[in-house]
């Protein structure tokens, strides 16, 4: 493939086993530049897992994840991130005794080898980029707050504020709306909309409605393997995924 | 505001200690007792490393003894070496080395020793050699992510194993007796009451030392990436930080911490032997950490000199109770009061200090954080 028009992010042949039983199986699929992809699937297809093996948290067993022209399968977890991949996990991931200002600061891109971080002052880049990242989460007036009282659809949007400080490339969100009420929901599919503007997302997300209002490519996982891929519309007719995810 | 009256408070603190260590205790006690708090101020330091490493990123080592007696058999090879000079031997089958050697027919100094010559190299070697240590132990446990429990069983069985290691190899390290016998350092009788009274002095002003350099890693970055490592290790390896190098980080400054205690005790204690390394004193310097509260520098300094006097107390009177007193502190510390001496400060008296220094603003709700930066 040629550079200039070759994907973000290129999984091939991807496989893990674990102890026999194969999560994810010989999965191919692409992300493009500012392209929102939602995985959806039945419970245990896998979901996780490919976000888990694209991030460094699982080894692969075999295949291969391409980055921006670099094979991650070979990365440490902090040198995936500092490449550009950001994580949001299933459930928040915030530190709970920090406040929401130290949540974000800590997730801030300077000063992240051992001098580095000693040597880091809380300059005004550092605390007007901790402000705008705060407003675009809806959480800027709650810097001061220790992370602990938020509400959880909060912390959720903490969980992502603290990815989009990093501004990494490629983000991963590990069902972003789950647990938040109908408000919390149809602000942040605004929030993912305006994301997206500038970077690509790989989205897992149960809630049909939320997939249908954000999604521009959905990829079907079943047993470790695409069921079915293509748009919204495509997808929601295709028998196999009726039988097994749409049906019940 | 609020850190305007941190700031207040944190120097009124170390006043306030200085003050005890500095002016109060060397008025009132005798020289003897003097010398004991000198003691017991060494471990201090061990206590103040497992502070950043165990409070705030939660790795329990129970090996600290390990460091500490490395430090302080740097310090003593280069008293011994002094204490060896062939004038002083002349009467051993080799002058010139140290008598535990001659005693086991060694005839000349091991390559190990020869650098302890040097004062100078045995300054460096006293933080050095644990640093160097602890780097190891810490690159092969933590990339492997190696830790909570079985970090701790690893860190004591290496503690054992050295001990053993000393004890074995006699010749080269004096065995189970130690390094004794020491007397001057550059030709300055350490023995005396005067130099006792001024290696008591520069105990606490290295302590002080440590303390300012605890406290700085502390308000630091890295001090919170320690603390959210602690709490939640997978997201901070997901923000885009080596977890495994903070952690060797953090072990390697504890270590640095206790082999300079170690070598301040060789030096006000006059010898130094396997009895300091071992897995019963790794664990009774957790327990100091603990009773002050681990997360709290100035309360494990407090905590330390506290266990450490009673331990004197009951030593004197009832020795074979005192190690079920300290199983049964520990006890009681962990299940009533895991906060430690520190906890019960912030509950009762931090308020009230808060009110007295002067600001109207009322004392943070969230003490517990608030008041770990604000004692040290
Ligand atoms: N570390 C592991 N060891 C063994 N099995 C695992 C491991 N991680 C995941 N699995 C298994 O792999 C399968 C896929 O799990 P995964 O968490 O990816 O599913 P999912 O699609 O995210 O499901 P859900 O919708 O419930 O979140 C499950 O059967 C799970 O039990
Ligand atoms: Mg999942």
């Amino acid at each position: 493939m040629q550079t200039g028009n070759e994907p973000l992010l290129s999984v091939t042949d991807l496989t893990v086993s674990f102890d026999g039983f194969r999560a994810v199986n010989d999965l191919s699929f692409s992300v493009r530049e500012g392209e929102l992809r939602v995985i959806i699937g039945p419970n245990g297809a896998g979901k996780t897992t490919v976000l888990d093996l694209i991030c460094g948290r699982t080894r692969a067993t075999s295949g291969s994840i391409r980055f921006k022209g670099t094979e991650l399968t070979r990365l440490k977890e902090h040198e995936i991130v500092r490449a550009g991949v950001g994580r949001k996990f299933q459930n928040p991931s915030i530190y709970e005794d920090l406040t929401v200002f130290e949540n974000l600061e800590i997730s801030y891109p300077k000063g992240r080898g051992i001098m580095g971080s000693l040597i880091f002052r809380r300059d005004t880049a550092v605390v007007e980029r901790v402000n705008e990242v705060a407003r675009t989460i809806f959480l800027d007036d709650q810097l001061d707050r220790r992370a602990e009282d938020l509400s959880h659809g909060q912390k959720q949007w903490l969980e992502l504020g603290m990815l989009l400080i990093q501004d990494p490339a490629l983000l991963m969100l590990d069902e972003p709306v789950a647990g938040m009420t109908v408000s919390e929901r149809v602000k942040t599919a605004a929030l993912l909309k305006d994301i997206i503007r500038t970077r690509s997302v790989i989205v897992i997300e149960h809630d049909m409605g939320f997939v249908e209002e954000i999604a521009h490519q959905v990829t079907v996982l079943h047993q470790g393997r695409i069921l079915s891929e293509g748009s919204m519309e495509h997808v929601k007719n295709d028998p196999r995924v009726i039988e097994v995810y749409l049906g019940h | 505001m609020k850190s305007l009256l941190r700031d207040r408070k944190t120097a009124l603190f170390v006043l306030v200690l200085v003050a005890i260590l500095a002016v109060i205790l060397p008025l009132v006690l005798e020289p003897f007792r003097l010398n004991l708090v000198g003691k017991y101020l060494t471990y201090a330091f061990v206590a103040l490393g497992l502070v950043l490493c165990w409070g705030d990123a939660g790795i329990l080592s129970l090996g600290q003894g390990i460091f500490f007696g490395l430090g302080g058999y740097c310090m003593a090879m280069f008293l011994k070496l002094q204490a060896s000079t062939p004038e002083a031997t002349k009467i051993q089958s080799t002058p010139g080395i140290p008598d535990f050697m001659d005693w086991n027919q060694i005839t000349t100094l091991p390559w190990f020793w020869q650098p302890f010559h040097s004062l100078a190299f045995s300054i460096v070697a006293v933080a050095a050699v644990p640093m160097l240590l602890a780097l190891i132990i810490g690159l092969s446990m933590f990339k492997r992510r190696v830790g909570g429990t079985y970090f701790a069983i690893i860190t004591q069985a290496i503690a054992s194993i050295l001990t053993i290691l000393i004890i074995g190899q006699q010749g080269y390290t004096g065995g189970v007796n130690g390094i004794t016998d020491l007397r001057t350092l550059n030709g300055w009788d350490i023995r005396t009451d005067h130099a006792k009274l001024i290696l008591y002095f520069v105990t606490i002003a290295l302590l002080l030392v440590c303390l300012g350099g605890a406290h700085f890693i502390r308000c630091s970055k890295l001090g919170r990436i320690l603390v959210a490592m602690r709490e939640r290790e997978d997201r901070v390896r997901f923000s885009g930080y080596d977890v495994a190098s903070f952690k060797t980080f953090v072990f390697c400054f504890a270590a640095a911490m206790a082999g300079i205690g170690g070598a301040m005790f060789t030096l006000q204690v006059g010898f130094m032997s396997p009895s300091f390394v071992g897995i019963v004193p790794s664990i009774e310097m957790v327990i100091y950490c603990a009773v002050g509260g681990r997360t709290s520098l100035l309360g494990v300094i407090y905590g330390t000199l506290l266990v450490n006097w009673a331990r004197t107390s009951f030593s004197e009177t009832m020795p074979q109770v005192w190690m079920f007193a300290m199983g049964a502190l520990f006890v009681f510390i962990v299940v009533v009061l895991p906060g430690g001496l520190a906890s019960l400060y912030r509950t009762y008296l931090d308020p009230y200090i808060s009110r007295l220094l002067g600001s109207s603003s009322k004392a943070p709700v969230h003490a517990g954080r608030e008041a770990d930066h604000a004692n040290g």
